[in-house]
């Protein structure tokens, strides 16, 4: 009871008429910093910082502005992603497979919708979490150990038969793929180069952001030139700009489901909004996808992992705020902002100062809510950039992406990399096989073997390490249940489908 | 179709304001003072780079704001073959650097550059290493640590923010040197960044970690580790007041994590002469105190001369001990 006390005072603070300007003006900075992949929520927040402190805002203001940026951005890439196929985070890949699948239909309007929709229902799940656990959570997050990380990695694997398609093999392939390129840069352990050649660029293997955009966008120009011959747009809008609400409950569900399991997921320092994604996205597909509609277009495929990859965002706080250990890229550059504003995140953050706590939490709550007052109505406009002429969206396309590109590391070594991966996502979309996996093993495969490599460190060699702990066990036994109860499903359809 | 032609006037606004953005990271290092981190926002460096450039320029002590360039990549490689080959002689640019930045120099990990290929400017603040343990663990002081480590040195894991060989398992090797154990003997298992190193003692997967003062504080103060030594000179004011140095227990290791700068070879004396001059009037300025004591760093300055032979042999002191445990050949 006393929590919501706070929390009435930090929405006071937070509804007064500058700060309503601020939450404002950070979601509108943020959607459009989101818009271009690479430039992205670290360095428009990183940027603003300095700016921030020379104007002297007051700390509770300052924190308003970034929490609107920071959804904000989230929100402006899966612009990007579902109208462009240009995702820009790990996270939007998972949007971009029934986003952009969508789009391609003509239902660009629902989708943009339903993301905007989905982000708020997510963040706002999450925000209460935040206020109601915080505590409690961050204690549980502690106790996963280098195992339990692993499991986690394994259970996220096993998610990848959702993304599959048509061919099971070639979702295979494309992690495999996914998990040599993974292993490109210095050895965690020992700091011993693989796979670079001696070219010091490399040293940190491949960047998401130079390997996604290559492959989605690049591959994507690419293909949109091959066909430019047809029509002068590259796809048309037909139908209602919004969704119907029918549709709209159709997905509220998975929203709810996709916000719990990425709140979770996200209070998990370094385990982040990717991995909620793809959880999420594939636990709905089995759960739900009675018709097999995933990856075809299916509004509750742009609707789960929007609403995931918020809450993750959201829960990745906790442990910024609570333990003062940041959990992802984002939440290291905002510790860095409130440290310069004097706040120190850690255990004693909420006794000391509750009112940059709670002052927090309302603003988030806020930032959501304009997000979604702001981007709906908005929505009309955005599915036009579709209406572009061909000979300007194509070549914008291509410019964006190497913007977004050399704007991550200011490296043209980076350019070169992203049109060979461009290259490799054509060929690779010309045979079938999926992209997603791809980002997948890139993105797990580190932390996978850090993990393992690491658990085994710990135990000095002995494998059953991975089992020792009841949490362990558990994610085990839900990994298994996941694999075998598709499997049991499609074998009593089977058996039910030949008498008949 | 006035709305499309909004939109295509929004959309060609954003890319220009997009490729000029890009463009000024090449061409205004000619005019202010440029300050590069080679590190992500958020990082180490980073913060070194924004807060000495806040203060540079609220001192007026530069001629207008300072700007940072992130240059991240292979542990400060990056920046630094950048500062080599294309910034030589260049008067307007830093770069941030720290003990890390010398490590890497000297196990070679920066392809074939040394720590000759760069003019050392000095260092205007430091952090301090430190050893923690649980607070219900059996070790109340570091003797004890060091004398149950010493009989039984596979029962002791430690968890560091840095790869084999890097800053956070130095400091354990050097400490297990000094109480004479074999320091191939220690168990050490890296991490991503010191919180990740932390939680992994929090959560109890390891017995000793291995970090510094400006991680463990909160964590300290709030009675969720215990810190046992600290490998400072000397005592470190605030919450550590009462935790030991390691020299006073009868270990003679220090780990002084400075936060520095150095500029390009090919510079004219009088510019180096210039940037030592700004770095110690730096040192002395009220705005720089303020911003020290915000980022909890600890006073330190070496600069010119005196510093750059203070590189050389900690270079040299790191590559011996790194060849000595068969890190480097």
């Amino acid at each position: 009871m006393e929590s919501f006390l706070h929390l009435i005072d930090g929405f006071a603070v937070a509804l007064r008429p500058l700060n309503v300007g601020f939450a404002l003006g950070g979601v509108l900075v943020g959607t459009v910093v989101g818009l271009l992949p690479g430039i992205g929520p670290i360095n428009a927040i990183a940027i603003l910082i300095p700016l921030i402190f020379a104007a002297g805002i007051p700390p509770e203001s300052a924190l308003i502005l970034l929490a609107g940026i920071y959804y904000g951005s989230q929100y402006g890439n899966s612009i990007s992603t579902i109208l462009l196929n240009v995702p820009g985070t790990t996270s939007s890949v998972v949007t971009a497979i029934d986003g952009y699948a969508l789009t391609q239909q003509g239902r660009a309007g629902p989708a943009l919708a339903t993301a905007a929709v989905a982000s708020f229902v997510g963040g706002t799940l999450a925000i209460f979490g935040l206020v109601l656990f915080a505590p409690i959570l961050s204690s549980w997050a502690l106790r996963f150990g280098p195992a339990e990380y692993f499991a986690l990695m394994v259970f996220a694997f096993a998610a990848l038969s959702s993304f599959a398609g048509s061919s099971l093999a070639k979702a295979f392939a494309a992690t495999g793929l996914g998990l040599l390129l993974a292993s490109v840069g210095l050895d965690p352990n020992s700091a011993v180069p693989r796979f670079t050649f001696g070219e010091l660029r490399l040293f940190d293997g491949l960047d998401f952001v130079v390997v996604t955009i290559g492959l989605f966008a690049v591959s994507e120009v690419l293909l949109l030139l091959e066909g430019s011959r047809a029509g002068e747009q590259v796809h048309r809008v037909v139908g209602r700009v919004l969704m119907t609400a029918k549709e709209l409950a159709s997905s509220t569900w998975g929203m709810m489901r996709g916000g719990l399991v990425g709140f979770v997921v996200g209070v998990l320092p370094g385990a982040g909004g990717t991995i909620a994604a793809f959880v999420a996205y594939g636990l709905e597909q089995r759960v739900t996808d009675r018709e097999g509609t995933f990856g075809k277009g299916d509004l509750r495929g742009v609707a789960v992992p929007e609403a995931a990859s918020n809450a993750a965002a959201t829960g990745a706080m906790i442990p910024l705020l609570t333990l003062g250990i940041p959990g992802s890229a984002t939440t290291a550059v905002l510790l860095g902002a409130l440290m310069g504003l004097n706040v120190t995140p850690g255990p004693l953050l909420i006794e000391r100062s509750p009112e940059i706590f709670w002052g927090l939490a309302a603003s988030m709550y806020l930032g959501n809510l304009f997000l979604l007052l702001l981007n709906l109505p908005l929505v009309g406009v955005f599915i036009r950039i579709l209406t572009l002429p061909k000979w300007f969206l194509i070549p914008g396309v291509a410019g964006m992406s190497f913007v977004a590109v050399y704007a991550v590391n200011s490296s043209v070594f980076d350019l070169f990399l992203m049109v060979g991966f461009g290259l490799l996502g054509y060929g690779l979309r010309k045979v079938g096989v999926p992209l997603a996996p791809v980002i997948l093993g890139l993105v797990l495969g580190p932390l996978m073997e850090r993990n393992l490599r690491r658990a085994l460190a710990l135990s000095d060699g002995d494998w059953a390490v991975l089992v020792a702990s009841p949490l362990s066990i558990s994610i085990w036994l839900v990994t298994a249940l996941g694999l075998l109860v598709p499997a049991v499903l499609w074998f009593r359809r089977r058996r039910r489908r030949v008498p008949s | 179709m006035a709305r499309s032609s909004g939109c295509v006037a929004a959309l060609g606004a954003i890319l220009l304001g997009a490729f000029a953005f890009a463009a000024c990271e090449e061409t205004s290092g000619t005019r202010g003072w440029e300050c590069i981190a080679p590190a992500n926002p958020g990082g180490g460096w980073d913060l070194t780079c924004r807060t000495v450039g806040r203060s540079l320029t609220d001192g007026g002590i530069a001629p207008g704001m300072v700007r940072v360039t992130n240059l991240p990549g292979a542990g400060g490689g990056i920046a630094y073959a950048h500062t080599v080959s294309q910034r030589a002689g260049d008067p307007n640019v830093i770069v941030a650097a720290s003990p890390a930045t010398l490590l890497r120099l000297a196990q070679g990990q920066f392809a074939h550059l040394t720590e000759d290929d760069v003019r050392w400017l000095g260092a205007v603040a430091t952090d301090y290493g430190v050893v923690a343990v649980q607070p219900e663990a059996p070790w109340r002081t570091l003797d004890e640590l060091l004398d149950h480590w010493r009989e039984a040195p596979g029962s002791v894991v430690v968890s560091g923010g840095s790869a084999v060989g890097g800053q956070d398992h130095m400091k354990v090797l050097l400490l297990a040197r000094a109480a004479g154990m074999d320091p191939r003997s220690v168990r050490y298992v890296p991490f991503d960044g010191g919180g990740e190193a932390m939680t992994a003692l929090l959560g109890g997967f390891v017995n000793v970690f291995s970090g510094d003062v400006t991680q463990a504080e909160s964590q300290h103060e709030a009675g969720n580790l215990r810190v046992l030594a600290v490998l400072a000179p000397a005592r470190v004011e605030g919450v550590f007041s009462e935790v030991p140095t390691a020299e006073e227990l009868g270990y003679p290791v220090e780990w002084v994590t400075w936060r520095g700068f150095y500029a390009p070879a090919g510079i004219a004396d009088s510019t180096y002469n210039r940037w030592v001059g700004v770095l110690d009037t730096l040192a002395d300025s009220p705005e720089w105190a303020r911003a020290r004591e915000q980022a909890r760093l600890d006073p330190f300055l070496l600069s010119g001369e005196e510093f750059e032979s203070f590189v050389r042999e900690q270079v040299s002191e790191f590559r011996e001990l790194s060849r000595r445990l068969g890190l480097i050949p």
